[in-house]
């Protein structure tokens, strides 16, 4: 306690001296800013169902994020055995959330639920992590999800290569509705770990040359389903 | 009398300005980043006022930094995390130390912290023991090569991918290779092994959020999610002027950040932590440790004219547009932190008498506080350096030869006379210019003197307006 009141000391006594404010009317320097929102200076990000869905889809080929806007459950289902045999899959990582129970067992292979507890090396060893999220950001193309919502925090990041599948209602239309939403979610009790996820993990260390799958998935996939009748959530 | 590191600045920036080699390396890299900022900064609605929101949510923060640090560290404390208030970088250490052999631990893998730099961290620790491992590329390169980075966002920058290839031939015993996809396997086949069996992660942090007891790191390898999820313990090394008021803040701040390091819209992965695992949650490390370094930042902020230094969110983006860095190279500074922003903050963390140096390397052309995404008044604040510096210690000569150039400048009669006398000596200086007796060695040995004009301006004036 006593290094924190030191330090806390020494600031106080720092401050007694004034700094010029920033070179701007508004800064009162109370916290009570102007009152504008980073909406209004940020990229533009549209507000309609259709025009956030194209604009994230538009994101993702920038980023190398394989989207895919299917119609049913049953079309996800058929996704995911292609994605199988192409890709040679033999293990899911996977966790509890209902529209995951229903199509996993299609998928024909074992699942290793983050639920019972599985070693690191286990889940190292799976070809696939598929989770759902918290919601998808179109302005930026990326994906929130928390450790309470998506199986953990090693889930999204260990395998080779991570599904996220989502409902079209979860689709937002930029980064401040996007902490709207943790805050209307979580705000008594935050996860202790929060992402957000913007393609598949990259490096640019070597000569700037982009390599994809530096130390997180080197695939990325979202699939983006429609919402269930009567609007029930994942 | 110069100090040692102002000699070591010399003898490496003069050689380093003379590598073509490196220069076309250096310029060829900074030419696709501009490319990629600017094309990321245009998509802004209003990228100028995104800059002033961004310089005033810094100001609001660092100008109450009591308030914002207290709320940030009894939120974090609140739910489960160890916060550790450290004064000086050997207090820091020694937590660090005492932790490591408190769990007996024997492997720490790191992600990328400039802070752990400054502190001397790694050199800690490998001398105490531990195998300390670097995650981030970058980072990873330079720690086999047992170099410092070389710049603070693009850690090994200078390096080809040749002499990548032979350094992993060397020392991972891998195949030589010109791919840099296969390069960047052989570094996370590496380093997986490495996280299965590490026991402390120890990270940075980009921000620490005050309403909510958080911290936010910013990266694109996912090396940061790795040593912030897998390890039983997770340390984040801070220092206390990272602080943001509010969650939403990170809005702006998270694509800012991205657009002025890296040219990006927003990084891979943008987490943020607010505690070790929760009763309800199924994994993460069981202890999450925050410690907040001091380390003279409290001078700086007690300086309220440079203040605004502490705004920096360490983008880099002053080093991309700098063309000191761009030619002496990041290494020479001799400092953790390179470029503009180095060489403002590096005299009032390390001391002014070593470091005085560095604001003179520069141009003052205000590329730095341009670009600068907070606003931070660079180039002011080396000339207000540079004045401290000459109050500190100025030369006999220096103040001789200011002198005669003020008498000079106020007494155009004899301006006039010494100009003229000058263009007659100046053909006879064109045959000792470059050699050892010319006394204007310092311009002429790597550039040519310019011709004085036939006539001055003022005669030109006159003839004109007869």
């Amino acid at each position: 306690m006593s290094q924190r009141n030191e330090i806390l000391g020494r600031i106080r006594e720092a401050l007694r001296l004034e700094a010029h404010g920033p070179k701007h009317a508004g800064a009162t320097g109370d916290g009570a800013r102007t009152g504008a929102t980073p909406r209004e200076w940020l990229p533009v990000a549209p507000n309609d169902q259709e025009g956030m869905a194209e604009a994230f889809a538009r994101n993702c080929v920038e980023l190398r994020t394989q989207y895919s806007h299917v119609a049913s459950p049953a079309e996800l289902i058929r996704k995911l055995l292609e994605l199988k045999n192409a890709e040679g899959w033999k293990l899911i990582a996977s966790h509890r959330a209902p529209i995951l129970s229903s199509i996993l067992p299609s998928v024909g292979l074992p699942i290793l639920l983050m639920e019972n507890g599985p070693a690191i090396a286990d889940i190292e060893r799976a070809d696939v992590g598929i989770t759902v999220c918290d919601a998808l950001i179109a302005q930026t193309g990326s994906i929130l999800l928390t450790s309470r919502s998506a199986g953990g925090r090693a889930l999204s990041v260990l395998p080779p290569h991570h599904v996220v599948v989502a409902r079209e209602s979860q689709l937002l239309p930029d980064l401040t509705a996007a902490f709207e939403l943790l805050k209307k979610t979580y705000s008594d009790n935050y996860p202790s770990f929060i992402t957000l996820i913007t393609g598949p993990s990259r490096t640019g260390d070597i000569e700037r040359i982009l390599v994809l799958g530096a130390h997180g998935p080197r695939i990325l996939t979202v699939v983006l389903l429609p919402d269930e009748k009567g609007g029930s959530t994942l | 009398m110069p100090s040692i590191f102002e000699d070591q600045f010399r003898s490496s920036a003069s050689k380093l300005t003379g590598d073509l080699r490196h220069r076309s390396l250096i310029q060829k890299s900074l030419k696709g980043y501009e490319k990629s900022r600017d094309e990321k900064q245009a998509r802004f609605q209003d990228w100028e006022a995104a800059r002033l929101a961004a310089a005033e949510t810094k100001w609001e923060a660092i100008n109450h930094l009591d308030k914002y640090l207290s709320e940030f560290a009894d939120n974090l404390t609140a739910r489960g995390t160890k916060v550790f208030w450290a004064s000086t970088a050997e207090d820091a250490r020694n937590y660090m130390l005492n932790l490591a052999l408190e769990k007996r631990a024997r492997t720490i893998i790191k992600s990328k912290t400039m802070t752990s730099e400054e502190i001397h961290l790694n050199e800690a620790l490998a001398k105490a023991g531990y195998d300390v491992v670097e995650s981030d590329l970058g980072e990873f390169i330079v720690q086999l090569r047992g170099e410092v980075p070389y710049h603070l966002v693009f850690p090994a920058m200078h390096l080809t991918r040749d002499e990548i290839s032979h350094l992993f031939h060397e020392k991972l015993g891998s195949p030589e290779t010109d791919n840099p996809e296969e390069l960047t396997m052989t570094a996370r086949r590496e380093m997986r092994i490495k996280y299965c069996k590490a026991d402390i992660g120890i990270s940075g942090a980009n921000f620490a959020v005050a309403e909510t007891g958080m911290i936010s790191i910013t990266e694109n390898e996912g090396n940061a999610r790795l040593t912030t999820s897998l390890p039983k313990i997770h340390v984040a090394l801070l220092g206390i002027e990272k602080v943001l008021p509010k969650l939403g803040d990170l809005a702006l701040f998270l694509p800012m950040l991205a657009t002025a390091g890296t040219g990006q819209q927003l990084t891979c992965y943008n987490s943020m932590i607010g505690g070790p695992r929760q009763a309800d949650e199924l994994d993460g490390p069981e202890e999450f440790h925050v410690i907040l370094l001091d380390n003279r930042r409290t001078q700086l902020l007690a300086d309220a004219e440079q203040r605004d230094a502490l705004h920096c969110i360490r983008c880099g983006a002053c080093l991309n547009v700098c063309p000191i860095f761009r030619n002496v190279g990041g290494q020479s500074y001799g400092t953790t932190y390179q470029g503009p922003i180095g060489s403002v903050i590096t005299p009032h963390l390390r001391g002014l008498p070593d470091w005085k140096h560095l604001s003179f390397a520069s141009s003052l052309c205000g590329a730095c506080t341009e670009t600068c995404p907070v606003k931070i008044d660079l180039h002011h604040h080396l000339l207000q350096n540079r004045r401290n510096a000459t109050a500190l210690e100025s030369s006999q000569l220096d103040r001789n030869s200011f002198r005669a150039f003020a008498f000079l400048v106020n007494h155009p009669g004899v301006f006039e006379v010494v100009a003229k006398v000058s263009r007659l000596l100046q053909p006879l200086h064109r045959l000792v210019a470059g050699s050892k007796i010319d006394p204007l060695l310092a311009w002429t040995a790597t550039r040519e003197a310019p011709i004085i004009a036939k006539e001055s301006f003022r005669q030109y004036w006159k003839s004109q307006h007869k």
